[in-house]
């Protein structure tokens, strides 16, 4: 009887001890983003899982996966299907608006070897901004009507951009601001949350089935996916911007696409571009 | 206007490799476009190269070549800084040249 008393309040301590203990966890680390640990961890997962690939070339997409592939890439880069958008986008950069200022004005170092700062947080906004909406934004501007977002010129436009800032490592900052976390996090949601009739999310292949096949084609990890844009893809016989990759994938999985450059899909370019920090930029990219 | 047509051609030893990229919709004439009218058909039916008056290749394409088309293909007895002379025609009766140098 007594031993039983015992007994029962010691159980009764232990339990209010790990309450106390739990209580305690949760006031010491509570549920905050950290993304400086989110990108570690998401890099980690890749290396981890991909210990033959070197690292920069996680950037190179379904190549990095597969070495036929990388071969056959290899050669086709030699005389690359992007370049007469490329040299379109160089031109068109050049060419000055009706009055008579050009992109360059409206850029950081005259738009040349920026692209890896893009999207940033705008903090007079209060949101991401890419370099699509940055384009737009300076035709705007310059009393010039908008590009579409997802290919043409403003594929074009960014092709040129990325390629003047080949090899630059990714550099995306997230201000000491809690409305560019929220971005951030809201990208991060973005990403991990399954969606329509197929109920895949975004990491349903590029964070848990990079290198397998999805019919024909070989999936890309997610890591340094933004790297590479805009992308020719054969599959289009065209080039695409971020844009239209979000919308087509998008529909691949039955889901509705959003509109380009929506608060969305310009949040999870901004997670992404941040995981990758430190990875070189690749764009423009030709992808199968 | 910037010429339609991107051309490599490398000499090693006897033999030369040419690669070219050519710039052109390809329309086979039975695609609609977003309002339902079918896009006419608009292709390259002839692309020839020619190695001092010679061809060495010669393509009689049809609407089932695709878009922006990629030739690749060698042969022999030029040397380098040969000139090598690019041409195509389409159905359209358009064309271009361009001339290259085999390095």
């Amino acid at each position: 009887m007594r031993v039983r008393t015992i007994l029962t309040s010691a159980v009764a301590a232990l339990a209010a001890a790990a309450l106390a203990c739990a209580a305690a966890s949760a006031i010491a680390a509570p549920d905050r983003p950290d993304p400086v640990a989110d990108a570690k961890a998401f890099q980690n997962f890749f290396t981890r899982k991909f210990p033959k690939v070197k690292y920069e070339d996680f950037v190179n997409g379904p190549y990095s996966m597969n070495e036929d592939l990388h071969r056959q890439w290899e050669e086709k880069e030699q005389f690359p299907p992007y370049e007469f958008a490329l040299e379109a986008g160089k031109e068109m950069f050049a060419t000055p608006f009706k009055n008579g200022k050009t992109y360059a004005d409206c850029f950081p170092n005259k738009g040349n070897g920026i692209r890896q700062n893009y999207p940033y947080f705008d903090e007079k906004e209060g949101k991401v901004v890419t370099l699509e909406l940055a384009l737009n934004r300076c035709r705007e501007a310059n009393g010039e009507a908008p590009y579409s977002y997802v290919k043409d010129e403003m594929a074009a436009l960014t092709a040129y951009m990325a390629f003047t800032s080949r090899g630059n490592k990714m550099d995306i900052k997230i201000p000491d601001d809690p409305r560019a976390l929220e971005a951030y996090e809201n990208g991060k949601r973005y990403f991990y949350t399954r969606r329509g009739q197929l109920n895949f999310s975004c990491a349903t292949c590029h964070v848990q089935s990079p290198g397998e096949r999805i019919r024909a084609e070989i999936l890309a990890p997610a890591l340094g996916i933004m790297n590479a844009m805009p992308i020719y893809r054969s599959e289009w016989s065209s080039m695409g911007t971020t844009s239209r990759r979000f919308m087509t994938c998008n529909s691949q999985t039955r889901a509705v696409p959003l509109e380009p450059q929506s608060d969305e899909y310009r949040d999870v370019e901004y997670f992404l571009s941040y995981v990758a920090n430190g990875l070189p930029i690749s764009g423009p990219g030709a992808r199968p | 206007m910037a010429s339609t047509i991107r051309v490599r051609a490398t000499a090693n030893g006897d033999t030369t490799e040419v690669q070219a990229l050519i710039q052109h919709p390809m329309d086979s004439g039975f695609v609609k476009d977003a309002q339902g009218q079918i896009i006419p058909p608009h292709f390259i039916q002839q692309l020839t190269f020619e190695h001092n008056g010679k061809a060495v290749f010669l393509a009689n394409w049809g609407a089932a070549v695709s878009k922006d088309p990629y030739v690749k293909f060698s042969f022999k007895g030029a040397g380098k800084g040969d000139d090598l002379k690019i041409s195509w025609v389409d159905n359209k009766g358009a064309s271009d040249t361009t001339t290259a140098k085999i390095q």
